[in-house]
């Protein structure tokens, strides 16, 4: 069987439904809805002409030579989600489920946000289809992209800080699970990553695997030939699952997710939920998962708002079992260096989560040799994280105060 | 099932209190809060002032399914050093305090990595009488079943307002010991107006061949318990015992439990 044909609700061992009862009703309704829409012409031409008029798809390829010469002189392409409308990847899933949300008669949307991406994605999704809207985001989270937070409410929504549990994006999903169960006749939840309950992980994979269709395209045309491997990086995975996808059945492309390695991962303090994980049920689905003996979840760290995240989508899981994907860590510092060498070898400032990707790529480059050719999913821009970097590379005059 | 012979049962101590024409109170509390041997107690108060059914909660990490109130208490165990293990020595010390029936109220992944037969085993050695799972239905949980079917253990599954009747039906036929129906549309906390979708749910849940059927979610006062027992097998108080507890320590919790069970024999 072709990998690219799996819909789920099991990769593998991984996946399922593991949810309280009240929830599956408007989880089955999904579910049923999205099965409609994903052969349904006239939803999949409303989503594309969304993406051409409004995204800005199909979003470009860059060829970074100058970054590349650090990386053994491997060939290496990104692909520039950073480029597409909010500034990340998650609009293609989001404008997916709104769509979604306005087939199945909703007048509200709920969602979790880590870094803001998505959070900043829904917002705006929100705004064009006339939906109310609310965001959760870990308080934790809220202070380090204070940016997104405002952007957010520009857009209309109400922003969640919630202060429960370790702050971050794991408890901001709990929260919106709590909220989604008191209001759920009116409300759909707007998932932002390939994580959680059935139908979630098949479905965000299908609003982003577009990413790996053009690129597929885009590096054939530019170099005759399929790419030697494809990088991304891995939180929940979205961005990962959305450029191996087209990928999955070349058997000559190997496939890298890198995950955020905080401070490394010998130390407690990191997010490499495959690298040190083990099986486990969170927030609906088994999968990879921090946690200690007991099984409570370890609370995960990473410098990146967007990667810090102690879980991980099943169809990743599957793929590392599977050895179809290989998955590597990044730390923060390797991040932040790979941030800062391709601003200014290239003039493109990357998301801190991407940086993760562009960190491994400068490793791949190098092992692979300077035949190959790398393509990265650029999945986000760094603008958000101009005040993290301003910190870390220190920056800011000093007496200037900075938000 | 031979557990289903002995006296104090699950079903059969809510079916005596029906019998005898008002209904069962079950009791929640979460294991180590504010530690183990102050939840021991406080769950032999319970039992001691009219509560017929224990529900020990286990702390968790991500308890999608909790309110404030159960969340703060259930960190604090938690920050406190709670283990799995030490839910099996609070279930032993209760049972051989009070002969009350105790099933333990736990999120999947505890249970899961523990390991689903030990967990059930040494539950059973401790004397204790099943299982709450509030983020598994009986179709994701097959292991589960099995592991209950050969221990004996209840297995307690949620019913929701938003359940259509071929779930119902295939809940009341997986569950043991009672069909727990989540009052509203909602989590864990005080209410005070109990939604008329549990009286609605209850309905269908009997029309579905449910003979034992307690609502939980947003019960916090003796008028509410009785208004429940008018239609449900049972009332399950969570939130006001564990505030009671947070509040003003055991003595407090034997007060609002007593005058709770004073709600089961309301005229």
């Amino acid at each position: 069987m072709s990998l690219r044909d799996n819909t789920g609700p099991f990769f593998g061992e991984y996946g399922g439904r593991f949810m309280p009862e009240s929830l599956i009703a408007a989880i089955d309704e999904i579910a049923e809805a999205y099965e409609a829409c994903r052969t349904d012409e006239s939803f999949q031409a409303e989503l594309r002409e969304l993406h051409r008029s409004y995204t800005g798809r199909p979003s470009i390829i860059t060829e970074v030579s100058r970054f590349a010469e650090h990386a053994g002189g491997a060939r290496i392409i990104l692909k520039r989600e950073d480029l597409n409308h909010t500034g990340s990847h998650k609009i293609n899933n989001v404008l997916g489920q709104a769509l979604l949300t306005k087939r199945l008669g909703k007048t509200r949307v709920i969602a979790e946000t880590g870094a803001g991406q998505h959070g900043v994605a829904t917002a705006t999704a929100a705004a064009l289809f006339g939906l109310e809207c609310t965001v959760y985001m870990g308080e934790v989270d809220t202070q380090r992209q204070a940016l997104n937070v405002a952007r957010m409410r520009l857009l209309g929504a109400e922003v969640v800080s919630v202060t429960t549990g370790s702050r971050t994006l794991k408890d901001a999903i709990n929260e919106a699970y709590r909220e989604w169960v008191t209001s759920v006749e009116t409300t759909n939840y707007v998932f932002g990553t390939a994580a959680g309950p059935h139908p979630f992980p098949l479905m965000v994979r299908d609003f982003q695997k577009i990413i790996g269709e053009e690129a597929r395209e885009q590096v054939q045309e530019l170099t005759g030939r399929l790419p030697d491997a494809v990088a991304a990086c891995v939180g929940g995975g979205s961005n990962a699952i959305g450029i191996f996808h087209a990928f999955l059945d070349d058997p000559d492309v190997r496939l890298f997710g890198f995950e955020a390695a905080g401070d490394g991962v010998d130390t407690p303090r990191h997010a490499a939920s495959i690298g040190k994980g083990r099986p486990g049920v969170l927030h609906g689905a088994r999968s990879y998962l921090l946690q200690d003996e007991d099984g409570q979840t370890i609370e995960s760290h990473s410098i990146s708002a967007g990667l810090d995240y102690p879980g991980v989508g099943p169809e990743h899981a599957w793929l590392a079992d599977i050895k179809r994907a290989e998955y590597r860590p990044t730390t923060d510092t390797e991040a932040m260096d790979a941030l800062r060498l391709l601003s200014r070898t290239e003039g493109i400032i990357p998301a801190i989560e991407s940086a993760h990707a562009l960190a491994g790529a400068l490793k791949l480059g190098k092992e692979l040799g300077p035949e190959s050719t790398i393509l990265v999913n650029l999945s986000g821009r760094g603008d958000k994280d101009v005040a993290t970097a301003g910190e870390w590379f220190g920056l800011f005059d000093e007496g200037a105060r900075q938000a | 099932m031979n557990a289903s012979l002995n006296s104090t049962t699950v079903e059969s101590v809510i079916q005596r209190r029906r019998d005898a024409g008002s209904g069962a109170l079950v009791g929640y509390l979460p294991v180590g809060f504010p530690d183990l041997a102050t939840s021991v107690d406080a769950a032999v108060a319970l039992a001691e002032n009219g509560v017929d059914v224990l529900e020990l909660g286990v702390p968790y990490s991500d308890p999608v399914m909790d309110g404030l109130v159960i969340q703060r208490a259930t960190q604090e165990a938690l920050k406190q050093g709670f283990r799995v293990r030490d839910v099996f020595t609070a279930v032993e010390q209760i049972r051989a305090r009070v002969d009350v029936p105790v099933l333990v109220m736990t999120y999947w992944n505890p249970v899961l990595q523990y390991g689903v037969d030990r967990f059930a085993d040494e539950l059973v050695s401790a004397g204790g009488a099943g299982l709450i799972t509030p983020d598994i239905t009986p179709d994701a949980a097959d292991d589960w079943i099995a592991t209950s079917d050969r221990t004996g253990l209840d297995r307690v599954f949620l019913a929701a307002p938003t359940s259509s009747d071929e779930r119902l039906k295939r809940t009341v036929q997986a569950t043991r010991g009672f069909v727990y129906a989540v009052s509203t549309m909602g989590i864990t906390g005080l209410r005070t107006d109990l939604d008329a979708a549990a009286r609605t749910l209850i309905a269908r849940l009997r029309v579905a061949g449910a003979s034992t059927a307690c609502v939980g979610i947003g019960i916090s006062n003796p008028e509410q318990v009785h208004q429940v027992l008018e239609y449900a097998d049972g009332a399950i108080v969570g939130t006001a015992l564990v505030k009671a507890l947070a509040d003003g320590g055991v003595s407090k919790l034997a007060e609002t439990a007593a005058a709770l069970s004073a709600g089961t024999t309301l005229n």
